[in-house]
């Protein structure tokens, strides 16, 4: 129900309404989702009396990361930590605070332990800009591990895309079993557990898929802030469209809830990865502020974190540019197999934010420097001619001098590329290099996709190229899209290793970890986990002519017509005689002529 | 003389009754009352793709603008849009999409949830969703939830001919499609009013096949004449709107949740002078007459609030117990992450065989017994002329 209030104090109430009111503007905004009131203070009063009860704990964190072609790279991460069991049986989690109820329902009503959502615009171009701290393939990607107690996992995958679909505001319900793929080795839970078995796991990517401000405002209302107050103010839907890379996901696991390691808790983190171009955002000059990036400055931090944070990367070449305000924390930490140097703003201190009560950084170059190589990259391309045949090349480049190191490569195909896999070769430095794993799932037509999973060492300082061919299937008339002739799209490639790293990694789990480097689990120091996607591919299949079927119709209608039309016409056509009717005059002089006794006239 | 009374008794009862009537009528409660319906919907539907095609998406935008201002919730409103004008690569201002009103109106603005996007924009999902016949596991959001006491307002724009309407460049719906959904709606109680509003070429003759009570329709343009569009815009170099939603967002921004507007001010919206196509109306289905339909009765979602001076007592929040999962059994080992890329464990592993296949042996068990038995039967005397 929606109620006008006149007052300025907003109505809170413990049970959670499903309307929520904009209290300067008096205007009445509904949402689908449960949220809570906006007003701030009334929020943490709010927020006090529950901890107790409820135990749960967010932290936000935004990393600034300049990248040496002179763009920008921002990545947010919001996470909320929760100790709860959404899996058991005796008592439904009815009472939500920070962690979003849409999200905790779906958890407990589809049984899931590990949700992994992303959606991308744009790829990652690992050449230029080093490696994401989280990377995601372009357009939608989703994987989920479903709890060992479920019995129909292909049933509770479609449903929860349905249910997911209509919370992102996606077309996510176009993922079915023609596009769903079950690997046998990648994608391993980054969550606490034992046993991982595979047919628990489900993993299908959308490469069509648009990302749009309709998926942005979902998401930023699953935030405890909203967009109200600390760092998701920045979060103008304008400015982060308009950049080279924008990717927003969800992550939901169970991890430690503390260094023993002793109970779990889940872990829900929103990660916003966006890279802004030097020459459309930046107009040529290697300039950026916080103003400049997201037409906004910060304000203050989220009452409802424990901590909101801002990093920004200085350890290219102090001297090379400035940053101001400066600030005396630094802290360093090991990230991506790199120690790196971070200014720290911490926004829980009021005196960060000055006498305007805004804070906009500003960075400033003053020179060039080189960038690391990074010492994984992938790429994948199509190659052929015509509308048959073709082949797909998946190009892995190992840059590291001196050691090798193995990757699991995973390629999803469609069914309606035909794979020859008899003519699968792995070559590196021209040579053939035989893989030790190999796992192939043909694909059934309308059924199944292709499954391709294999496990290749990669000598070092070399390129390793996997090619297959393939025919191209002809689909039925109704299963082409509306517009056929852009082509078919090939979800990217994953690339799974673990790249030697050249610093000692951090084994050790701790609370205060920034949340950038603490995302992957590490198990040993001299190797650092990575993902590395490729390309989609877009290809074309051999189109129809739509209009033909209005053609056909035509054109029989006109022979029927005429061939058997004038065919019964012979058949059936009389002649008769007819009789001319006469003029009047005539008629009249026929009459006369009667009289006199004169013959007629014809 | 008691005949004379009891006249008298009824006419002086007869003449109360029109008083109260007439006071019920003019006064706040018969307001309350003459309406009939109790939540709103709206069903925004843009048929068409490609980048040319942006003034369809702007147009429904507009009216989704409109539509949330005047108060109906993103929950009651079904928004369908076949491509994505804002994100697309070719919009030089990303996350935009203008209407008219001199470049400064961005009617997608920051909080938008479209419903159904791209290749789910469908003949059978829009007739799906009139109807309510959805798969169970479609979300709330993609449903119209509409009773008795709804008030819907639909909007589709597209291109459209004499008679039909099309989806996406590949499919139609037809005028006689449309009637029959509005009849199943009818019969199925899924509305108590329903405004209609088509802006595309030959858009009359949408209407005319409708059967079904209180609907009443507009369309910005008679049969046999085009629908145009606006002025294009330079910098993004398509048309921005059509004329007729251009026209009909000017007015609708006139219009506040109090405002009086009625249907009669909407019909007289865009006349031939402006609009170049003339607009039609149909009202002859519809019971009320339009002069007392307020605009806001399918465009806004204004409620009727009874405002108490009596205070009322709120139950005290009740604290929820203190949820300790597993408190009886307390883990004492510690729980691990899982090895991301076991190596040694994938090339030991065993692929899982689902398909059933015989034991091995078993062909070649079955080709000897086979050929046992052939030269038991024709003797062994065969076998030379095989070798």
């Amino acid at each position: 129900m929606i109620q006008e209030t006149h007052s300025d104090t907003i109505v809170a109430s413990p049970v959670y309404t499903r309307y929520i009111y904009i209290k300067k503007k008096k205007r009445l905004v509904a949402s689908h989702f449960c949220r809570l009131p906006l007003s701030v203070v009334e929020l943490f009063k709010v927020g006090e009396s529950f901890t107790a009860a409820a135990r749960d704990q967010f932290q936000e964190e935004l990393v600034i990361r300049p990248l040496h072609s002179g763009d920008i790279y921002a990545s947010f991460q919001f996470r909320t930590l929760w100790d709860t069991d959404f899996l058991q049986e005796r008592q439904k989690v009815s009472h939500y605070r920070l962690f979003p109820k849409s999200l905790g329902q779906v958890l407990s009503k589809f049984s899931v332990r590990e949700l992994h959502i992303s959606f991308t615009q744009g790829f990652w171009r690992t050449m230029q800009w080093g490696q994401p701290f989280i990377p995601s393939p372009p357009g939608a990607e989703l994987w989920v591990w479903f709890h060992d107690t479920v019995s129909d996992v292909d049933g509770n995958w479609k449903e929860l895309t349905n249910v997911l679909s209509g919370i992102f505001c996606a077309s996510l319900n176009f993922i079915d079993l023609t596009n769903t793929v079950q690997p046998s080795a990648s994608f391993k839970p980054l969550g606490l557990g034992n046993a991982t078995d595979h047919r628990f796991l489900r993993y299908a990517t959308l490469p069509r898929e648009i990302v749009c401000t309709e998926n942005l405002t979902p998401w930023k209302k699953l935030l405890p802030c909203g967009s109200k107050a600390g760092l998701s103010v920045l979060l103008k839907s304008e400015k982060l469209f308009h950049s080279s890379f924008h990717s927003q996901a969800v992550h939901i696991r169970p991890v430690c809830q503390d260094e023993q390691c002793t109970s779990k808790a889940w872990e829900l983190r929103q990660t916003l990865n966006v890279v802004f171009d030097l020459y459309t955002s930046g107009q040529g000059k290697k300039e950026w502020s916080l103003f400049k990036m997201f037409s906004r400055t910060l304000t203050e931090a989220c009452p409802l974190a424990t901590s909101s944070k801002v990093y920004v990367d200085i350890t290219d070449n102090p001297e090379l540019f400035e940053l101001s305000p400066a600030t005396p924390l630094l802290s360093q930490a090991v990230v991506l197999g790199d120690r790196r140097t971070y200014s720290v703003f911490d926004l829980t201190r009021a005196e960060m934010f000055g006498q305007l009560r805004s804070l906009n950084l500003l960075l400033r170059w003053k020179g060039d420097s080189d960038m690391l190589r990074p010492l994984l990259h992938a790429e994948r391309y199509v190659a052929g001619f015509g509308l048959q045949t073709g082949e797909i090349h998946t190009v892995i480049y190992n840059n590291h001098p001196y050691r090798a190191f193995p990757v699991l490569l995973m390629d999803s195909v469609p069914w309606y590329l035909q794979l020859y896999i008899h003519t699968l070769t792995v070559t590196s430095k021209s040579r053939d290099n035989k893989p030790s794993y190999i796992h192939y799932q043909p694909a059934k037509d309308r059924h199944r996709p292709h499954l391709l999973e294999m496990l290749i060492q990669l000598p070092p300082h070399s390129m390793t190229e996997v090619t297959v061919q393939f025919e191209r299937a002809l689909l039925k008339w109704t299963e082409y899209t509306p517009d056929p002739n852009h082509g078919f799209y090939v979800g990217s490639s994953v690339v799974s290793a673990l790249v030697p790293s050249m610093v000692a990694m951090n084994t050790n789990f701790t609370q205060d970890q920034p949340l950038f480097s603490s995302f992957v689990p590490v198990k040993e120091e001299s190797s650092y986990f990575v993902r590395v996607y490729t390309e989609p591919l877009l290809v074309n299949l051999p189109t129809p002519d739509f209009s033909m079927p209005y053609n056909v119709i035509c054109l029989t209608c006109t022979v029927v017509a005429v061939g058997y039309g004038s065919f019964y016409n012979l058949l059936t056509r009389t002649f008769q005689v007819d009789e001319p009717s006469l003029p009047l005059a005539k008629r009249l002089a026929n009459l006369i002529r009667r009289i006199r006794g004169v013959p007629l006239l014809a | 003389m008691s005949h004379d009374f009891l006249q008298m008794h009824l006419k002086a009862v007869i003449s109360c009754l029109l008083i109260f009537l007439y006071k019920v009528h003019t006064t706040k409660a018969g307001q309350f009352f003459s309406s009939g319906h109790t939540n709103n919907w709206a069903v925004l539907v843009c048929t068409s793709r490609f980048w040319f095609n942006y003034r369809h998406v702007a147009n429904t935008l507009s009216v989704y603008r409109s539509v949330k201002r005047l108060g109906i919730p993103d929950s009651h409103i079904v928004l369908m849009l076949a491509d994505d004008m804002a994100c697309n690569y070719r919009n030089p201002k990303p996350a935009t999409v203008f209407s008219h009103k001199n470049m400064e109106l961005n009617v997608y603005g920051d909080d938008v949830e479209v419903d159904y996007r791209g290749y789910e924009v469908t003949v059978e999902n829009f007739l799906r969703v009139l109807t309510g016949r959805l798969p169970p596991s479609t979300p709330r959001s993609k449903r119209l939830l509409s009773d008795d006491r709804s008030n819907i307002l639909i909007y589709l724009t597209g291109h459209g001919g004499n008679g039909f309407l099309k989806f996406q460049d590949s499919e139609e719906i037809s005028n006689m499609e449309l009637a029959d959904a509005f009849e199943q709606m009818w019969q199925k109680r899924r509305y108590n009013e329903l405004l209609f509003i088509i802006d595309t070429c030959q858009g009359a003759s949408m209407y005319e096949r409708f059967y079904s009570p209180n609907l009443m329709a507009l369309a910005s343009s008679q049969v046999g004449e085009d629908s145009l569009s606006h002025q294009p815009d330079l910098a993004i170099g398509v048309h921005l709107m059509d004329k007729y939603t251009f026209y009909l967002l000017e007015f609708l921004e006139e219009v506040h949740p109090a405002s009086q507007a009625n249907m009669n001010d909407l019909f007289k919206v865009c006349p031939q002078s402006q609009c170049v196509s003339t607009p039609g109306h149909r009202t002859d289905l519809f019971q009320r007459d339009p002069g007392s339909v307020l605009i806001t009765d399918f465009f806004g979602s204004v409620r009727k609030v009874e405002i108490t001076k009596d205070t009322i007592n709120l139950t005290s929040p009740v604290e929820p117990p203190i949820q300790r999962s597993g408190s009886g059994d307390i883990q004492i080992e510690s729980l691990t992450y899982v090895d991301q890329l076991p190596v040694a464990e994938i090339i030991h592993q065993k692929p899982k065989q689902k398909d059933w296949h015989p034991p091995d042996g078993f062909i070649l068990g079955l080709w000897t017994l086979i050929l046992l038995v052939f030269f038991q039967t024709y003797g062994i005397k065969h076998l030379k002329h095989i070798f």
